[in-house]
């Protein structure tokens, strides 16, 4: 019973993580319909920025925390002007290659600057609870306490503000949006830096329970992708959700299945969901 | 439209200038960088048949390299089948493996593919890294034997291998002119342009979708045999998204959708690379950006644009007048159609 919740609370923390970094790339989806294969670039990025604000800078880890979202938070706009804008009446492959062309760009831009070692980042909070039987690392509550947070703050920006609701706009029907005035181009960048925000945010939560290298989004990009055909392009409940289930898959798959394969766990469950139904498991209809 | 580059002079100059190469070469390092090149080139040759000419872009081509690559290392190494046989299991495997990975990916339209395929390439490099009984895991497979004599053909020197891996490609490169030229290659390209109006129209999507991806995973098998015989070691890298990137690199700076410019690509841009030594490490920090601005100002690449502009001089000498529809064609060409639905 102790390890079943322990995998409960390993699939929260890991879920936590996939829905943030899920969140941005479904974001940049609903509105601009391209698939940000940069997006775990972002993700390496913001890792990068938080760690060497506190190793370099000696700052705090929840200010740089806010530093690195800010920094990706720019680039990702800026890459949304610079790189997607021109693509947008171009269709299919050339923004997917464009994406990979930041992508590389990003990895050894990294590369360059703060070479391809494996780092570790310090944390604050580096003691164990242990409650009713189950140790819980405080960074660990700390990622379950942040991710859901900030979804929630997320959801709340949405919902209930203009600018929130001019994205939901644009989502949902892009001549609709702007035939009530709402700016394209400026929503599309407000997206892309949230989105970048958010995988900084989820980057920097996780970095101190697992290593900061360049080519670190690799694997979350892939299962963020998992994750956003799992709950539906573009949809939000459906990101978090998807997270949620490949984060559960995971921390059970590794301790009853086999730890060495628990990162293909989230892939065979994509093909099998595929080959039964290529729209995806909660969209509705073609897309 | 493909008047000019079908005029055989082009074609037999690059002929005459590959047979000649190990002549100019002066060592023999210039011949194992354009060895390795003619071996992308193959891959990337296949590549561009499921992306240029159908219309999918898949991520998953190096993992299908390495398919091949290391169905020829495990057969030759560890159960002593000879290289040749192992080298047509190969191939077989690959097509094996790929049909099936196939049949679920071209059901997926579009972004659903590109992100599916990413997927198989990750899943590929994961396997061969934890799967240590079969693949030998991070250790890689050492001691791959070099191609065997044929007859009195050996291929113990430096320059008979080039000559051998020149033969593949050549080779390659005749049969992807007949495949494309061909009713099938006509039907993927239309397929490409509007895969409903081509159903409509009568193609069964299905069967030639699973043809042109078929095709396009032997070239990658093969490509793979060859590299494992060619540079006798193997290790997970070989699937990994960088070599998967690489590819799609050469084939955009080439030119979508052509044979001559991912040809140019996969032989052009190791040399820029060798000659930015310094760079070798972060040869992204110039190639992303040129990924970037060519997608954006250039979308057809290099031989791309070349052949768009005779294909329209000719057009307009024909008629006498601008043929403007050429234009909007070729862009809708090289772009897929499903943009308003995915």
């Amino acid at each position: 019973m102790d390890i079943f919740l322990q995998q409960v609370l390993n699939g929260l923390t890991l879920g936590g993580i996939y829905s943030l970094v899920a969140l941005g790339l479904t974001l940049v989806y609903g509105i601009l319909h391209v698939p940000n294969f940069a997006h775990g670039a972002f993700y390496m990025v913001g890792a990068f920025v938080a760690l060497k604000l506190m190793t370099g800078w000696e700052v705090n880890y929840w200010i740089a925390m806010i530093g690195a979202a800010g920094v990706v938070a720019v680039i990702g706009a800026l890459s949304e002007r610079l790189v997607f804008r021109p693509l947008r009446n171009h269709s299919g492959l050339h923004p997917m290659i464009a994406a990979i062309g930041l992508l590389l760009f990003l990895e050894a831009g990294a590369q360059a600057l703060w070479g391809a070692d494996f780092l570790r980042m310090p944390t604050p909070f580096s003691g164990i609870i242990e409650v009713a039987g189950i140790t819980a690392p405080v960074q660990r509550l700390m990622i379950i306490a942040g991710a859901f947070t900030l979804m929630a703050a997320l959801q709340i920006f949405l919902t209930r503000t203009v600018a929130g609701s001019t994205i939901v706009a644009m989502a949902q029907n892009r001549d609709g949006a702007s035939l009530v005035g709402i700016d394209a181009n400026r929503v599309a960048m407000l997206t892309f830096g949230i989105s970048g925000a958010l995988a900084a945010v989820a980057a920097t939560l996780y970095a101190p329970i697992n290593l900061v290298y360049p080519a670190m989004g690799h694997l979350v990009i892939t299962k963020a992708f998992v994750i956003i055909i799992l709950g539906g392009m573009g949809s939000v409940p459906g990101a978090i959700v998807g997270g949620l289930i490949i984060g559960f898959a995971e921390s059970f798959g590794a301790y009853y299945i086999s730890t060495d394969y628990k990162d293909i766990i989230s892939f065979v469950l994509l093909v099998v969901i595929l080959s039964l139904r290529p729209q995806g498991l909660f969209t509705n209809g073609a897309r | 439209m493909m008047k000019f580059l079908e005029g055989k002079f082009g074609w037999g100059l690059l002929l005459v200038a590959g047979l000649l190469f190990p002549f100019m070469a002066g060592n023999d390092y210039h011949l194992t960088v354009m060895s390795t090149a003619y071996i992308f080139a193959i891959a990337t040759l296949g590549l561009n048949l499921i992306t240029g000419y159908t219309g999918q872009f898949n991520l998953a081509h190096a993992g299908f390299m390495a398919v091949g690559a290391y169905t020829l290392g495990i057969l030759t190494v560890d159960y002593e089948v000879s290289f040749w046989l192992a080298f047509l299991l190969a191939g077989v495997v690959t097509v094996l493996v790929g049909l099936p990975l196939g049949w679920v990916s071209l059901r997926l339209r579009g972004h659903y593919f590109s992100i599916f395929t990413l997927c198989v390439g990750t899943i590929m490099f994961l396997v061969i890294e934890k799967w240590e009984s079969l693949t030998h895991g991070t250790v890689g497979i050492m001691g791959i034997p070099a191609p065997t004599a044929i007859g009195p053909l050996s291929f113990d020197t430096p320059v008979s291998i080039y000559y051998l891996v020149y033969f593949f490609l050549v080779f390659g490169v005749w049969m992807m002119r007949r495949i494309v030229d061909s009713l099938m290659g006509r039907t993927f390209m239309a397929i490409r342009n509007g895969d409903e109006l081509a159903e409509a129209l009568g193609v069964n999507l299905m069967r030639n979708k699973l043809m042109a991806f078929s095709l396009s995973v032997l070239y990658a098998g093969f490509a793979g045999a060859l590299y494992a015989g060619f540079v006798r070691f193997l290790g997970p890298d070989l699937a990994g998204a960088s070599h998967a990137f690489d590819m799609t690199m050469y084939m955009i700076i080439g030119g979508l959708g052509t044979v001559l410019g991912p040809l140019l690509g996969a032989l052009m841009v190791p040399w820029l690379t060798q000659y930015l030594q310094a760079l070798q490490e972060f040869r992204f920090l110039i190639f992303g950006p040129v990924l970037i601005f060519l997608v954006i100002f250039v979308p057809n690449g290099i031989v791309g644009t070349w052949v768009a502009r005779r294909a329209r001089q000719a057009s307009d000498a024909a008629l006498g007048k601008q043929a403007p529809a050429k234009d909007t064609a070729k862009k809708s060409d090289a772009a897929q159609k499903e943009s308003a639905r995915a």
